[in-house]
């Protein structure tokens, strides 16, 4: 199979032959996220759902719409997250031990969606456990615009990615520099959304100077999707997100910076969030 | 694609994060081209010969024969290098990592006698070795700790969860979703994503096929049950794989029951029965909480103290091929102190999950064969802490 050549379409108009699902909702409001005048690149911070707690976790969101953010992905608190780093690992853990469910973090999406886009991240056998239609009914419920499962890989999500189809959920597939051309040109081919592509080859977590890295990857994730491209593992600051930017990507994922900072600051994780947030976005302005 | 299995019936599959799947497709790939060339194949059959004392003896034993009153044969695996049946899946792996110019290779270790196997086979071949191990483990296993270290590997103690098993091995896969390109995971049963369950399987089958030899050749017969115990499960599968097609053979593997399974407090995904689900890459019978959080694991015994099992288990268990049953820490106790005073052998604790089951329960087996997975010596400090001299 030979890679799609690239090309820039508007985003949220779908080529023929890649899209025959009907429902839409989400991907046009991800679309309309990815595409906002006087930004160079999409904001687009992670939320530890139930990290330190519910309630603080939806202050967090909040403090990200505040500060700038253009969507928001919010993580699934997991006991065993094989793509996580340290950071974001442990506050995992934290949120579990502090009474989080998924119908609790649904709880804080529902708050958040009327203010911005919401992705869940949430690793499958959280999906599974509910029931794949089930799931996915509850996340469309809540009011979410996508998933993204980080072990859920391109051969095992033909499921998961019908039932999203049908409930207007667009599910965000990842590729990775190790990706080889002919597998991610199939992984990009079937993207909704925007195309989750992981800077380093590696767990999430804050990284010392890869601005260099970005280019590459980001060019070659581009040549194969239609949909948005958006950079994420190991973005922390806004010098590493103009980088991104820079190298061509439509979005920009920051993650274990920002739970770093509210798990730093727990008497006030909300406004400690939303001045590195707004950092970021002022990094963004074009 | 190569003939190897990804799915046993429901169960497998490859649920890892993108950035290892190329890596997985690249094993498989490996695998199809080790397995095609006489030279690999010549090479690790010398050294499971030669290195590790290959075949293990098929011993009838004499005293627990008389106790259950019909004959009961042992396959040693207990007498192999390192003593435990792991030297036959880590040295086949690590052969296949020098062939894929993988210079690095890790592991995840629960009673430590993979992670033992895996540094032994390293030191032979050179390679740089890395332990993950839970802080709870190292513990209880302290002898084997020592001997990885000896022999060149680090040992990295894992803190998170419940500092076992499971979480030695989420954290062995993170080291490799960091460090694929020049890392290969030595995996250490019948779990994990495609082609794991099935590559080990086809590594452990020796046993299976040498003790089918050996036991038509000595009594002109096959048993009429095979035992083993069942953590991930690669002893039993590897016993298993030669009798799957003797209709007439049943199969049985032994799950920790831990403090009962009624507490929730065990190690048996399989006999529980409960919902399926996804731990570390595969789709199989696992331990998990009604969100999908995976629970923790009890037994006495680190070696089966994990919430999953491997995807063929799971799916034996479907078709009725093979039962599986638990027994408790206790039973398990008992059954070391029994074989050690009644046979001279020292079982690992995991293998007295299988004695037990084997010794005490009723049946109307007239021969069984059992899996004596490995040596219990690394099990003392504990067995003795639990029994009191008195009862020995």
């Amino acid at each position: 199979m030979s890679a799609p050549e690239a090309r820039r379409v508007p985003f949220g108009t779908h080529p023929s032959g890649t899209h025959q699902h009907s429902a839409a909702g989400g991907e046009q409001r991800i679309a309309a996220a990815f595409g906002k005048p006087g930004r160079r690149a999409a904001l687009m911070p992670y939320l530890m759902g139930g990290f330190p707690d519910l309630d603080r976790s939806r202050g967090i969101g909040e403090a990200y719409a505040d500060g700038g953010a253009d969507l928001v992905e919010l993580g699934v608190p997991y006991s065993d997250p094989l793509a996580d780093g340290p950071v974001i690992q442990a506050a995992g853990t934290r949120a579990l031990r502090s009474g989080a469910t998924l119908d609790g973090v649904l709880g804080v999406c529902e708050a958040l969606a009327p203010r911005l886009p919401v992705v869940l991240m949430v690793y499958a056998n959280v999906v599974y456990a509910r029931g794949v239609q089930a799931f996915t009914a509850a996340l469309r419920d809540a009011g979410a615009s996508g998933l993204i499962v980080p072990d859920l890989p391109l051969e095992e999500a033909p499921l998961v990615l019908e039932a999203c189809d049908a409930s207007g959920l667009a599910l965000v597939p990842l590729v990775a520099p190790t990706s080889p051309d002919e597998r991610m040109g199939r992984i990009g081919a079937r993207a909704r959304g925007f195309l989750y592509t992981v800077s380093v080859t590696g767990t999430t977590g804050e990284r010392v100077a890869l601005e260099d890295a970005f280019g590459p990857i980001v060019t070659r994730a581009k040549a194969h999707t239609h949909v948005p491209v958006a950079l994420g593992f190991g973005i922390a600051t806004p010098e590493q997100a103009r980088a991104a930017a820079d190298a061509g990507a439509d979005g920009v994922i920051v993650g274990s910076r920002l739970v770093r900072a509210a798990a730093e600051h727990a008497d006030d994780p909300a406004g400690a969030v939303r001045d590195i947030v707004a950092g970021l976005a002022a990094g963004l302005h074009a | 694609m190569s003939a190897i299995e990804h799915r046993f019936g429901p169960y497998g599959g490859q649920y890892v994060p993108e950035t290892l799947m190329p890596a997985l497709a690249e094993l498989e790939l490996a695998w199809a081209g080790a397995l095609a060339d006489p030279a690999w194949t010549a090479e690790l059959a010398e050294l499971l010969r030669d290195f590790a004392g290959r075949p293990s003896t098929l011993y009838r034993a004499r005293r627990l024969s008389d106790h259950a009153g019909r004959p009961i044969f042992l396959k040693r695996e207990d007498l192999n290098h390192t003593g435990s049946h792991k030297i036959n899946n880590a040295l086949g792996q690590a052969l296949l990592a020098r062939r894929m110019g993988k210079t690095r290779i890790i592991a995840e270790t629960g009673a430590g006698q993979h992670g033992v196997a895996t540094a032994t086979a390293c030191a032979l071949l050179g390679l740089e070795c890395i332990v993950y191990m839970g802080v709870e483990d190292t513990r209880r296993q302290m002898p084997n700790v020592q001997r990885m270290e000896l022999l060149g590997a680090r040992v990295s103690s894992v803190e998170a969860g419940s500092g076992t098993l499971k979480d030695a091995t989420s954290e062995a896969i993170r080291d490799w979703v960091t460090n694929v390109g020049d890392t290969h995971y030595i995996i250490g049963s019948v779990v994990g994503p495609a082609p794991y369950p099935a590559l080990v399987r086809e590594l452990q089958r020796v046993i299976g096929d040498e003790a089918r030899a050996q036991l038509l050749e000595r009594e002109g017969r096959l048993p009429d049950r095979v035992v083993a115990c069942v953590g991930g499960g690669s002893n039993a599968m590897g016993i298993f794989a030669a009798f799957v097609d003797d209709p007439d053979v049943q199969l049985i593997g032994v799950e920790a029951a831990g403090e009962g399974i009624l507490t929730g407090r065990h190690g048996a995904p399989l006999t529980a029965g409960n919902r399926a689900g996804i731990l570390h890459g595969s789709m199989s019978a696992i331990m998990q909480d009604a969100d999908g959080q995976i629970v923790e694991a009890h037994s006495i015994s680190a070696g089966l103290d994990y919430p999953g099992a491997g995807p063929e288990h799971a799916w034996l268990r479907d078709s009725g091929r093979a039962t599986y049953v638990a027994v408790s820490d206790a039973d398990a106790l008992r059954a070391f102190a029994l074989v050690t005073r009644l046979e001279g052998l020292l079982p690992a604790l995991e293998t007295a999950h299988a004695f037990h089951h084997v010794l005490e329960e009723p049946s109307e087996s007239t021969m069984d064969l059992l899996c004596l997975s490995g040596r219990g010596d690394k099990d003392l400090g504990q067995v003795l802490d639990k029994l009191g001299a008195e009862e020995l």
